[in-house]
């Protein structure tokens, strides 16, 4: 395998791990925060994905699509938290899976219902359609480009958030004793509802972004919505360091395995029986090294036990 | 009698009664659907032993009724097609036996939740949740991308397997063979609550720190129950894929996991009968608002909804709470 097509596919494992920490970062803010552990993530996903290839179809403007997916996704976010998600902050986990597990059926079945079970199709703008060269004449696609530094300013602007502003002081002072900081005079409700329609944000943003590389369907976030939470057990549950790590971890994995095992059991087995097996064992490639982590750090990599 | 073994009365002989009467009024897709609700009653019993008595919230038993269905499939598959499963270093034959299926069945998904269990079990909480679930994904996106057995289109099985002494292709038969695994996965597990056993990993749920103070090791106890729930939900799959003459990757995925536990806590978690009744309104509920709308399954989640915030305890808890 050449040195090019080696890096490319890095490149794609980077732009995989950058969307996934996107996922990440909103269902591990609020599992740290609230403590609430919720399905209907991969929901609000796709929502910001819905929202882009409707808006963007009827405008004919990727940016337009864009924000409509992040309006979209935090008011359906804010909407669940205060009609719902709210009541079950003091339930256990139990309750919480099954009541977001129902959510994912209302939210797919509503989508299906009011855009019918056909994929609809998001454009990628035209400015961004064409390959970008990189140095040593790599030739890599604009918008795949394009996602991983949206990503990493994403990244960048949610750690400055956390660490340096008013917001994110209570954010993580809420993450340690929430009896205090509501004692401190901090409205906890309106705390919680916003952290959670920043969660539903980043999951929109995601589903926005991705959309143009893939159709858009019912049912899409449920596998993003698996890799999200193998992510954040890699990383450690509640850390955005972890999921950051974690995605961009996983993102590799997936991607190079897909590539290079086949390769590898290529040089042992027989052709068919090497791509059967090396696509087989790269498909559960995570799984694997979601297990090999827990095994020495049963908490992530990042987590407190 | 308590009012609970009443209620647990009142549900195994409607179990019973509804495919008896359709049988003899000659309805043939009403007992089907009652052996639906049998075998699913069955998978969500084998939950209910890892969920209700040993509080593990495991969200990937999808996994264990998948290899399950698979065990089936793949013994029958190579039964059908005369040729040996292996052959060196000796023979192993596919079969078209349930007795064997299903004892294979059992065996397999007792490994799997052995090992799943090992690896699982030293994290607790959300953890738990996301690795069983993560693990169940892991076997899903296996048998997509392993060609040898039909992939993501899986396995047809053209007839019944048989089972000795009488005829399954028979909907009556079979339900009874059903129902009289579920009547004895429930006596067992009926036993296994009573038992020395049941009590220490009961009270390995409810006070961990307890439990080891008084030398029970709580992470033993709670993978010999996970590894016996894995086997009941396993018995279920094989019986499931039976039922269906069917297997595919969809047993595995986390939507079925969701399902069996929808089935106990519908029910009521830690009830006995629970599963059972929990598996019977939700194939009623599938029947009927399917009938009533393409997009029922956004009345099922609304219910379900429903029932997490106003009704705890699910439906025999409510029943006993209503009546007491």
């Amino acid at each position: 395998m050449s040195a090019i097509l080696l890096i490319e596919q890095v490149l794609n494992g980077l732009q995989f791990g950058v969307m996934l920490f996107l996922m990440a970062a909103g269902l591990t803010l609020v599992f740290g925060v609230m403590g609430l552990i919720n399905l209907a993530h991969g929901s609000l996903y796709m929502v910001g994905a819905f929202a882009a290839a409707a808006v963007a179809g009827a405008t004919g403007s990727f940016v337009l699509g864009l924000a409509a997916a992040l309006a979209a996704a935090a008011a359906a976010g804010a909407l669940i938290e205060v009609t719902i998600i709210r009541r079950l902050y003091a339930r256990d986990h139990l309750d919480q899976v099954l009541a977001t597990f129902a959510l994912i059926l209302i939210f797919s079945e509503g989508t299906r219902w009011i855009f019918g079970s056909f994929p609809l199709f998001l454009e990628v703008p035209a400015a961004l359609s064409g390959p970008v060269t990189l140095p040593f004449g790599i030739e890599y696609p604009a918008y795949r480009l394009a996602i991983i530094g949206i990503g990493l300013a994403i990244a960048a602007a949610l750690f400055w958030l956390i660490a340096k502003t008013r917001i994110g002081v209570q954010i993580r002072a809420g993450e340690a004793d929430r009896e205090m900081i509501a004692a401190l005079g901090v409205d906890i409700d309106r705390l919680y509802t916003l952290v959670f329609a920043l969660g539903a944000a980043l999951a929109g943003l995601a589903g926005a972004l991705v959309g143009a590389l893939q159709s858009v369907q019912v049912g899409m976030g449920e596998p993003v919505l698996i890799l999200a939470f193998v992510v954040i057990v890699i990383g450690g549950i509640g850390s955005i360091k972890g999921a950051f790590v974690g995605a961009l971890l996983l993102g590799l994995t997936d991607t190079l395995g897909r590539t290079l095992l086949p390769v590898a059991f290529g040089t042992v087995l027989e052709p068919s029986m090497a791509t059967a097996v090396g696509s087989a064992l790269a498909s559960m490639a995570i799984y694997i090294l979601m297990a090999g982590v827990l095994i020495f750090r049963p908490s992530g990599l990042f987590g407190q036990s | 009698m308590g009012r609970e073994t009443w209620i647990n009365f009142a549900i195994a002989l409607g179990l019973l009664a509804v495919p008896l009467w359709a049988w003899v009024a000659d309805e043939p897709f009403t007992i089907t659907l009652a052996t639906r609700v049998a075998i699913l009653a069955l998978a969500g019993v084998g939950l209910n032993l890892a969920l209700g008595l040993g509080g593990m919230v495991s969200l990937g038993h999808a996994l264990f009724f998948g290899i399950g269905g698979y065990a089936m499939g793949i013994l029958a598959h190579h039964a059908q097609t005369f040729d040996p499963l292996m052959e060196a270093p000796f023979v192993i034959e596919g079969t078209k036996s349930m007795p064997v299926i299903w004892l294979t069945a059992m065996a397999l998904s007792a490994l799997a939740a052995l090992a799943v269990g090992a690896l699982s079990l030293r994290t607790t909480g959300v953890y738990f949740i996301m690795i069983t679930l993560a693990f169940g994904q892991m076997f899903y996106y296996f048998a997509i991308s392993w060609p040898a057995y039909g992939g993501e289109d899986g396995l047809s099985i053209y007839v019944r397997n048989g089972f000795p002494g009488l005829n399954t292709l028979d909907p009556i038969q079979f339900f009874l063979l059903c129902y009289g695994l579920l009547l004895l996965a429930l006596f067992v597990c009926a036993r296994i609550t009573a038992s020395p056993f049941g009590l220490a990993l009961s009270t390995a749920r409810q006070a961990p720190a307890r439990a080891e103070t008084l030398g029970f090791s709580p992470f033993r106890l709670r993978l010999i129950a996970f590894t016996i729930s894995g086997a009941i939900t396993g018995l279920a799959g094989a019986l499931f894929a039976d039922l269906n003459r069917f297997v595919s990757p969809a047993m595995f995925s986390w939507h079925t996991s969701g399902e069996i536990m929808v089935f106990v806590i519908l029910g009521g978690v830690a009830r006995l009968f629970g599963p059972v009744a929990g598996a019977a309104l939700f194939i009623l509920l599938e029947h009927w608002l399917g009938g009533l709308s393409e997009y029922w399954l956004i009345y099922l989640g609304a219910l379900l909804l429903g029932v997490v915030l106003f009704a705890k305890g699910g439906l025999v808890g409510t029943l006993l709470r209503g009546r007491a």
